[in-house]
């Protein structure tokens, strides 16, 4: 199998102004969404209660809102959660109240209105090990269970949210850094500029549909940050490669052909990727699938980026062949792509 | 051109057999166990114990697998569930004589079905987090302030005592915030009073202020006393932590310090949080009394009479009845601190330090009681018990030592528990998770799946696209996964859904080094390039590449790394792991294979990578035929 035939290169430079608009676009469409919408952040990083509840019959959200509403939490959330048995209820934090015991009064209450009381139930599992959890009975049979609680404290949030602007602003500066030495500041700047917009535009995602934007999203984001970058890597390499081999070759030939020579393996590593991805989202339950929805914005997204929005970017900041085969003066050069090749 | 010298084959032969044999252990499962530790701080585990659980044992007719002493606790693995509970039965009875009172927890547990061999070279599964088997994680905040004020507070009685004992007038002396101020009338006496506490506390930095009649005395704490306190007081609150959930009987409790002032606990397989809430919040209460040996009362311990009124009957460590008065002389809040040392002639002691008040109440009660002996009381879960009963020498001060009849381990124990007592600051819960065994189970599984089904996809995919050279790349693919399970068993990391995910993504991400590779030689293929140059040349021009795109994405790991918590630490540690595993498996690993398949055919005529097109070049490379 070969998947791609092409003849000659394919003139993507001369496109450039109308991808680089399309980027603007998207880009600023994804910036105004943030702005207006903002982002449905986790309690991670709010800070606040979650319970996941499982009901033995199919769950009745009017009815589980109206009890936990009727506590006077405040902005109650309440939803499925993976199936229609689970139930998902967020509450925020409350100053007056006493966070750590939050769950377990919303589970007594929860247990009522089914009917039941709580209890310790201790039983030992298959593998022999013992463990106790408090249960809810009615009648002799277990209307609900508790499956999860969570509770984040305000401060521990905000030390999150800070955690995440740090980690992003290292690696925005450690990859400028690293392409600047190993190719050109130029290359840094464009190969960061275009994944920052990939960056934002999966924000922009999650700010449209108020999917959660949660501690697992935010390392899906970083991830797919350092993972697009590689894209812009391989070209870079190739428009290296190129500026060496072909010397009458032009700025946006040498391009050109880096893209169109790299066009298949971009799209074959990022489609093994997006097949790993696809199995996390399939398979991985709802813990995983707002991690595995962002990685596959960014994937997606970074194949554009990287191939159309990137090179562009480097072009309008004017890279030439001098910026990077100077440094290629003499015979003996390790860095000479035709140094290892003996025939 | 393409053949490797025999070292690095043997290389790969050894981190191969590396990887199977520490990645066995997390294959074999788990066996029921029964685990026996201490049920009270006044009891503790050793060695001995295990040769007496083994006879308890073989009397019940059961075989355990071993039995085994580690740090506190025992353990003995069985071969089934059944054995398991009669075990645990068999043992509750022969260790706890009086089940009201249990001086040894016994519970059931899981061990790793491993053999002990591999135990031996260290190869043990890795930990399952609590998001995969259920269980409770705590984050608390120690409250530093209140650990500061506490000191300035002892501090200050301590100022008020030794001004008066060396007869120095002052104006009053109060603390305010972690700040001790004494006040003076005149400044001949402040100057005196400077040098002695300056001399007496070394961990006060002491400035003078006030003018005319109103000078004070502040005495602040040193940063490094500060940090100490700090540092002590973390210390000691893990330490009560820890014998705390040791009551609870969890398989593997973490009890972690987090950062300068937090601690997170985590007690897997824990469902009911009130109650891990209840032990980890109480204060275990410590009290002085006198010993009451009137004739009534040891009439009492012989058992010829009642308990005389106003006293009370308890066990001292080694089992031994001891009437006590109902007075409390000191309670625990009193104590500061307890360090085991010695005595005059080299002989094991305790050295105890009370606050200024408490040293005062010792001074009048030892005084008028020289020869008789003074209990001193540890109440756990609401019972009592003495935990040393020295007899009362001479008059003591804030600072007095209990000696005799002591080891060096006795002391270092009886230290242990007077400290452990209490927490030395208050500590509140800022973070809380819950996970049900269910849930856990089903995320095992649903991060099982996902890796599974995407290392299948991608498998399939490759081997179609690149026949031979995609074997290869899957193998290799393997053998990354195979280095990165063996890597985080050596480290014992803790797999999270998190880390199920990062290992998914990894090998996801690895596949991209083959990729390039196996594009590079069909493109040196293309261009004419017999077979041997072209897999040699599609190596050596890939790596390049390789290498920089793994450090980009190795910078954005090390971030998460850095900055991350919880979920986004997990993710990151395998994320950055499996890089680093990736770039040997993809490029040295696929080689090594390449190497030995193809090395040695001199003359090549083609490779099996799958079709080659040429733009305009050899006929029948046109046709849309997927032959190679």
């Amino acid at each position: 199998m070969e998947f791609f035939r092409i003849r000659r290169d394919i003139p993507f430079m001369r496109h450039a102004l109308v991808f680089n608009a399309i980027s603007f676009i998207t880009f600023a469409l994804a910036v105004f969404f943030l702005v207006t919408r903002g982002l449905h952040l986790s309690i991670e990083f709010t800070g606040g209660t979650v319970l996941e509840v499982e009901y033995a019959q199919a769950a009745n959200l009017e009815k589980t809102r109206g009890v936990v509403e009727a506590m006077g939490f405040g902005e109650v959330q309440v939803q499925n959660f993976g199936t229609s048995r689970d139930v998902l209820i967020r509450l925020p934090v409350r100053a007056n109240v006493k966070q750590s015991e939050v769950a377990a009064q919303v589970f007594d209450k929860l247990c009522a209105a089914e009917g039941g009381s709580v209890g310790t139930k201790a039983y030992t599992t298959p593998q022999g090990e013992q463990v106790s959890r408090p249960s809810c009975t009615a009648a002799g049979a277990e209307p609900l269970k508790l499956s999860r609680t969570e509770f984040v404290g305000p401060a521990v949030g905000s030390e999150l949210a800070a955690d995440g602007l740090k980690a992003l602003a290292f690696v925005v500066v450690g990859i400028v850094l690293y392409l600047a030495f190993r190719f050109e500041w130029k290359f840094g700047v464009a190969g960061i500029i275009a994944n920052l917009h990939d960056v934002v535009i999966i924000l922009g995602f999650f700010a449209f549909f108020q999917w959660e934007f949660s501690l697992a999203v935010l390392a899906a984001v970083l991830a797919v940050l350092g993972y697009s970058v590689n894209e812009s890597v391989v070209i870079f390499d190739r428009i290296r490669e190129a500026f060496r081999k072909y010397r009458k070759m032009t700025t946006p030939e040498v391009i050109d052909h880096a893209i169109t020579s790299t066009i298949s393996r971009t799209v074959i590593t990022h489609g093994s990727t997006q097949m790993m991805v696809l199995a996390m989202l399939l398979f991985g339950g709802p813990t995983l699938h707002y991690f595995a929805v962002a990685l596959t914005i960014g994937i997606l997204f970074g194949i554009y980026s990287s191939v159309f929005v990137a090179a562009a970017i480097a072009m309008w900041l004017g890279v030439k062949r001098e910026d990077l085969v100077k440094a290629t003066n003499k015979e003996l050069d390790p860095d000479d792509p035709n140094a290892g090749a003996v025939v | 051109m393409n053949r490797y010298p025999w070292w690095k084959y043997l290389i790969l032969a050894v981190a191969l057999v590396v990887g199977l044999l520490y990645t066995l252990p997390n294959l074999y499962g788990e066996a029921p166990a029964v685990q026996v530790s201490s049920g009270k701080a006044t009891v503790k585990l050793d060695a001995a114990i295990v040769p007496r659980l083994q006879q308890v044992l073989g009397q019940a007719g059961l075989k355990p697998d071993f039995v085994q002493f580690e740090g506190n606790t025992v353990k003995a693995r069985f071969n089934s569930t059944d054995e398991q509970i009669k075990a645990k039965d068999a043992l509750s009875k022969a260790l706890n004589p009086d089940p009201a009172d249990p001086s040894y927890i016994v519970a059931l547990n899981l061990l790793s079905r491993s053999p002990t061999w591999l135990a031996g070279i260290h190869a043990l599964p890795m930990y399952l987090g609590l998001d995969l088997r259920g269980g409770v994680h705590f984050l608390m905040q120690v409250d530093m302030k209140a650990a500061l004020t506490k000191k300035a507070e002892s501090f200050t009685g301590d100022v008020r005592s030794l001004l008066r004992d060396k007869n120095i007038r002052h104006g009053g002396i109060a603390r305010d915030g972690n700040q001790v101020v004494v006040r003076f009338r005149d400044a001949a006496l402040r100057s005196q009073a400077q040098g002695l506490l300056a001399e007496q506390f070394p961990d006060l930095a002491w400035t003078p202020g006030g003018e005319g009649s109103e000078l004070t005395l502040t005495g602040a704490l040193t940063p490094q006393a500060a940090k100490a306190v700090q540092d002590a007081a973390i210390q000691q609150n893990i330490t009560t932590l820890h014998n705390r959930v040791n009551e609870l009987g969890t398989a593997e409790p973490v009890i972690q310090q987090q950062g300068a002032d937090r601690v997170v606990v985590q007690l897997p397989g824990v469902q009911d949080t009130a109650r891990a809430k209840d032990i980890i919040g109480r204060t275990a209460t410590l009290e002085l009394r006198m010993v009451n040996t009137s004739a009534e009362a040891m009439a009492a311990l012989s058992g010829g009479g009642p308990v005389p009124f106003g006293s009370e009957r308890y066990l001292e460590r080694d089992g031994s009845p001891i009437i006590v008065f109902r007075q409390v002389i000191l309670t625990g809040d009193s104590l500061t601190d307890a360090q085991p040392g010695f005595a005059e002639h080299q002989e094991p002691a305790v050295h105890l330090t009370v606050d200024a008040k408490g040293g005062r109440i010792m001074r009048d009660v030892s005084r008028e009681n020289v020869g008789k002996r003074m209990a001193i009381l540890l109440f756990e879960k609401g019972k009592g018990e003495v935990v040393t009963a020295p007899v009362i020498r001479g008059e003591l001060g804030n600072r007095f030592q209990i000696s005799g009849r002591m080891t060096t381990q006795e002391a270092n124990d009886t230290a242990l528990l007077l400290r452990a007592g209490s927490l030395a600051a208050p500590m509140e819960i800022i973070e809380e998770r819950t996970i049900g065994p269910t849930l856990g189970a089903e995320n095992i599984q649903m991060g099982f799946a996902s890796v599974a089904y995407g290392f299948a996809a991608i498998a399939v995919f490759m081997c179609a696209y690149y026949l031979l050279f995609g074997v290869f790349s899957t193998l290799a693919l393997g053998f990354n996964l195979l280095l990165l399970v063996a890597v985080l068993s050596m480290l014992q990391a803790t797999l999270t859904l998190p880390g199920m995910a990062a290992i998914a993504l990894t090998l996801g991400m690895a596949i991209d080094a083959n990729v390039l590779i196996n594009e590079r030689i069909r493109e040196e293929l293309r261009n004419g390039v017999s077979p041997q140059a072209a897999i040699h040349a599609g190596y050596e021009r890939a790596w390049a590449t390789i290498l920089d795109s793994n450090i980009t994405t190795l910078i954005a790991g090390l971030a998460l790394l850095a900055f991350g918590s919880g979920f986004v630490r997990g993710f990151a540690v395998v994320h950055c792991l499996g890089i680093l595993t990736s770039m040997f498996s993809a490029v040295m690993f696929s080689r090594g294979l390449v190497n030995l398949w193809y090395g040695r055919q001199k003359r090549l005529k083609s490779v099996s990578i799958g079709q080659v097109w040429r733009p305009g070049g050899t006929p029948a490379a046109d046709e849309p035929a997927a032959k190679a």
